[in-house]
């Protein structure tokens, strides 16, 4: 090879690097072997407490389904995870065609006509929608319900900061004299002004219930103002989609569908537009056409909004996705199907509803006057730390410390349920709670 | 042919593909406890068997190509070979199945592998600290942007422009604008590097600073990068690096020596995480240590004790960028990617996929149009093929390739070289691999002269020929829709 380049050694062909810092000695241990490696990291694994050793009820955003074995089969199949972005769309229709079922079925899902390849998560997708309402309404004002996950809230703080945009966390909701969370939906209302670029809502909201979103969204309509709503995909498959309530944009996260939690990443926001907002919307879309020879085929398109096309001027700087994560999820809701994701949203209502009728140990109350959905805000008669630390102790992990985003939550814990909360699971949980007073 | 069918066009009325739980009868329902005027009517899902599921997509999955196919030398993306211990490791429960909202004492291995991840990044690009956040390569960029901008503002300066090589990645003044600077172009010299005298005459208080790229996109290395990083600094301005080509320096130079503030390295490039079919990537943000106080929060941080923990207590941090730690699965396997090679292996990495792009540069030189003579880094650009009589374009080639069972290079980027043709072998593909993609990249060569049709008539072995692009940007069908679409 050398020869063949004119070369007596591989260090010729790095010249242009300045010599003083050619070369240098990496701060890297020596090499494993497969055998050595794997058993590292099994060493590390099994310093986890995971959940599959655990009974959870812990939510908030990053739900523990269970994943039927076909999901990941599928995925590990080399011509799916070991290729990239459908940059040659005939030796990619695999992908061209499973982002397009993709799409379909988040617009089927949100009741929007129009959805992109997947964003990196449901807060950086909420960042992106806000985005595409800056764009479209000329405006810099947005309105965020203080009920949307404090996680997007912080990511679309991160990537408004540059901008002066005057991005209005508006607190929609109290304290009642027994504790109980109720919603303030009027604050709003009254946030929304001419001004407005957009209302960003959640549904259901971080504290798992269903706002009374109809005036809000009126308000928002009236001023100009573009609404925008994270909403779990699971619960859509029982709620009314958020197209049909008048959203322009949906954005939510879909790491559950496809996948554990993985501390939190890779995970895969889904963003989905009106028609109206399509030339707007970020990322990767593809398109179904067809070939030479009159034959389906699937491309991606409206490329001209993007980077690598409009540079300094496109919808986005997004590139690479969550392609594979938005496969899972696909692959998932095609198989749950129509009745599918309705019997899964069904169990998670019925096991979230069916532990709240529980009776609950002395100083235990469910704390929510709105309709909820598979997830609900206890108060706990201590602090809510104290409370988990009793429960981790007993192997069960009793739920997110509200407290941690709200100082006057410090007595409250956010319970969620999916198919895994079962009868038992409940028992479990209620009998430790009544163990940790 | 094979079936096209959408997954909806195989429903059946009342099947399903999962099997779920019984209800437990006592629990009440939807419609006891939601008003009816929250619930939807109808979810036009499909209706299939796992069967056809299964089917169904192993069928979509034989339509792609891919790096366990064959080699995939896409210029810029570095398509290197993916080890399958990184999907086990990945895939351990230990570090799968993990809430990112659980207590830090629960999952402190899980933070262990970050601390340690961190600190191998650090000991290969040579930066004091580094952030695992960044989802993918552009968010990296953004998180790096930000952070060049916090460096200003906190300095009492609102500078509004950054500077950007014409030969950039699109991300880049893509990133520059999603930040609020303005994005300045600057030119490339008749060497294939950075013109020292435009960026000269751009320099000046107003600027934030400068996005290189090492070695830039037509696979050079920018022998004068120490100077550019000096003049930036000296007008007040920090340089940004964009680290998709980092494969090119692994451990030949540690990228902070160069006098370069802040770059993030592309995980699944460089480091062999799957690509996933268009992600999902990771991003590392390295920056020097007088700018790791903008670093994303929460950060691992490392107690006296031993354990770790995450910490959001960084006043000056720009804030959060990802919904956890960052793309931890990748993280994962990144990690098991490094300590398997080690810094041997990864030396060797670096040397061999810069020997390869070499030898592809020699061995093709005679028949396609080198676009900078001189010897390459990773990856080498051409300015399609040097016969232009028989007037075959790069689409043509690339569309060939496709029938000879190769992937393609990158096309017609970088935007600088007319029909550029950006060729990464990386260092996994062996002589022979590479003596086949050269012996049908100058089988095309001769047929672009002889048998002109074969090129413009390929590919004719794929599942689809040449796809109307133009069509389905005009007339959009982005969803599948039962009855046909007005």
């Amino acid at each position: 090879m050398l020869a063949e380049i004119g070369i007596d050694s591989a260090d010729e062909l790095f010249h242009d690097i300045p010599r003083s810092v050619r070369d240098p000695k990496l701060a890297v241990p020596p090499p494993m072997s497969e055998m050595e490696v794997i058993g590292h990291l099994r060493d590390l694994s099994e310093r986890n407490s995971d959940l599959e050793h655990q009974t959870s009820f812990l939510g908030a955003g990053w739900y523990d389904h269970y994943i039927p074995a076909f999901v990941d089969q599928l995925l590990l199949r080399s011509e799916f995870y070991t290729a990239y972005t459908p940059y040659q769309p005939e030796i990619s229709q695999g992908t061209l065609q499973s982002i397009y079922e993709f799409q379909s079925m988040i617009c089927d899902l949100t009741g929007l006509e129009v959805a992109n390849a997947s964003l990196y998560d449901g807060g950086s997708a909420v960042a992106e929608a806000i985005g595409l309402a800056l764009n479209a309404t000329g405006r810099t004002n947005v309105v965020v319900a203080d009920t949307v996950d404090p996680v997007y809230r912080n990511i679309a703080a991160t990537y408004m900061e540059p901008l002066d945009i005057n991005l209005s966390v508006v607190k929609n909701w109290g304290l009642d004299s027994d504790g109980t969370l109720r919603e303030t939906q009027h604050s709003l209302i009254d946030a929304i002004d001419g001004e407005t670029a957009a209302v960003v809502l959640q549904r259901p909201n971080f504290f798992g219930w269903i706002e009374e979103t109809n005036d809000v969204i009126k308000a928002a309509k009236s001023a100009g103002a573009l609404v925008i709503m994270a909403c779990e995909p699971v619960a859509l498959g029982v709620l009314t989609p958020p197209g049909e309530l008048g959203a322009d944009v949906a954005v939510g996260e879909l790491r559950h569908l496809a996948g554990p939690p993985a501390f939190g990443g890779p995970g895969a926001g889904y963003f989905a537009a009106t028609k109206s907002q399509m030339r707007r919307v970020p990322g990767r879309i593809v398109g179904r056409t067809t070939d030479v020879d009159g034959r389906r085929g699937f491309v991606l398109t409206l490329q001209a909004r993007e980077q690598h096309i409009r540079r300094a001027k496109a919808s986005s700087n997004i590139c690479t996705n969550e392609a594979l994560v938005a496969l899972g999820a696909t692959i998932h809701l095609a198989a749950l199907g129509r009745n599918g994701l309705k019997r899964l949203a069904e169990l998670c209502i019925g096991n979230a509803h069916a532990c709240a009728r529980r009776a609950w140990p002395r100083g235990y109350a469910v704390a929510v006057e709105r309709p909820f959905v598979r997830e609900f805000p206890l108060k706990c008669p201590r602090p809510a730390a104290e409370i988990n630390a009793a429960l981790r102790e007993m192997g069960v992990l009793g739920g997110f410390e509200l407290g941690r985003y709200w100082d006057e939550l410090t007595d409250y814990l956010l319970v969620a349920f999916t198919e895994r909360n079962g009868p038992i699971q409940q028992e479990r949980l209620i009998e430790s709670l009544q163990e940790a007073v | 042919m094979k079936d096209s069918r959408v997954i909806h066009e195989l429903s059946s009325p009342g099947r399903t593909g999962v099997s779920l739980p019984d209800r437990d009868p006592e629990a009440p329902v939807s419609a006891d406890v939601i008003p009816q005027s929250e619930l939807r009517s109808d979810l036009p899902l499909p209706e299939v068997s796992e069967v056809d599921v299964v089917r169904h997509y192993v069928g979509l999955s034989q339509k792609n190509f891919c790096i366990d196919t064959d080699m995939y030398p896409l210029g810029s993306c570095t398509m290197k070979y993916n080890p399958k211990v990184n999907e086990v490791a990945a895939r351990l429960t230990g570090l799968a199945s993990i809430h990112p909202l659980q207590d830090d004492g629960q999952v402190q291995g899980a933070l262990e592998l970050l601390h340690a991840l961190e600190r191998l990044i650090s000991g290969i690009s040579g930066f004091e600290a580094i952030s695992l956040q960044p989802a993918a390569g552009a968010q990296g960029e953004l998180t790096g942007m930000m952070i060049i901008r916090a460096h200003h503002l906190r300095a009492g300066e609102r500078r509004g422009r950054v500077l950007i090589p014409n030969s950039a990645h699109g991300t880049n003044p893509a990133t520059a604008s999603m930040c609020g600077f303005e994005a300045e172009e600057i030119s490339t010299g008749s060497d294939g590097e950075l013109d020292i005298s435009s960026l000269d005459a751009a320099l000046d208080d107003d600027v934030a600073g400068i996005m290189m790229t090492v070695p830039n996109t037509l696979g050079i290395f920018e022998s004068r990068i120490q100077e550019i990083c000096d003049l930036t600094h000296a007008a007040g301005g920090l340089v940004y690096c964009d680290g998709a080509n980092m494969n090119a320096m692994l451990g030949q130079v540690l990228p902070a020596a160069l006098g370069i503030d802040v770059m993030h390295l592309n995980l699944h490039k460089t480091f062999s995480t799957p690509h996933g079919g268009g992600g999902p990537g990771a991003g590392a943000l390295c920056v020097t240590a007088e700018l790791e106080d903008y670093l994303p929060v929460p950060r691992v941080v490392r107690n006296e004790d031993g354990s770790y923990e995450r910490s959001s207590r960084f006043p000056h941090s720009i804030g959060r960028v990802q919904g956890g730690m960052g793309n931890f699965g990748n993280l994962v396997r990144a990690y098991t990617y490094i300590r398997s090679l080690g810094a041997s292996g990864l030396k060797e990495a670096g040397e061999w996929a810069v020997l390869n792009a070499n030898y592809l540069r020699a061995k093709l030189s005679d028949v396609y149009d080198l676009a900078y003579d001189r010897p390459c880094m990773h990856e080498v650009v051409f300015a399609g093929l040097r016969n232009h009589a028989a007037g075959v374009r790069t689409l043509d080639v690339a569309k060939r390739l496709i029938d000879l069972g190769f992937h393609p290079p990158t096309i017609y980027f970088p935007l600088i070289v007319h029909e550029a043709l950006m060729i990464e072998p990386t260092e996994t593909e062996s002589l022979e691999t590479l003596d086949r993609f050269i012996s049908a990249m100058r089988q095309i060569a001769y047929e672009a002269e002889h048998a002109p049709k074969k090129l413009a008539d390929a590919p004719t072995s794929t599942p689809v020929r040449r796809l109307d692009e133009a069509t389905a940007a005009r007339h959009p069908d982005l969803r599948w829709a039962p009855k046909p679409q007005d």
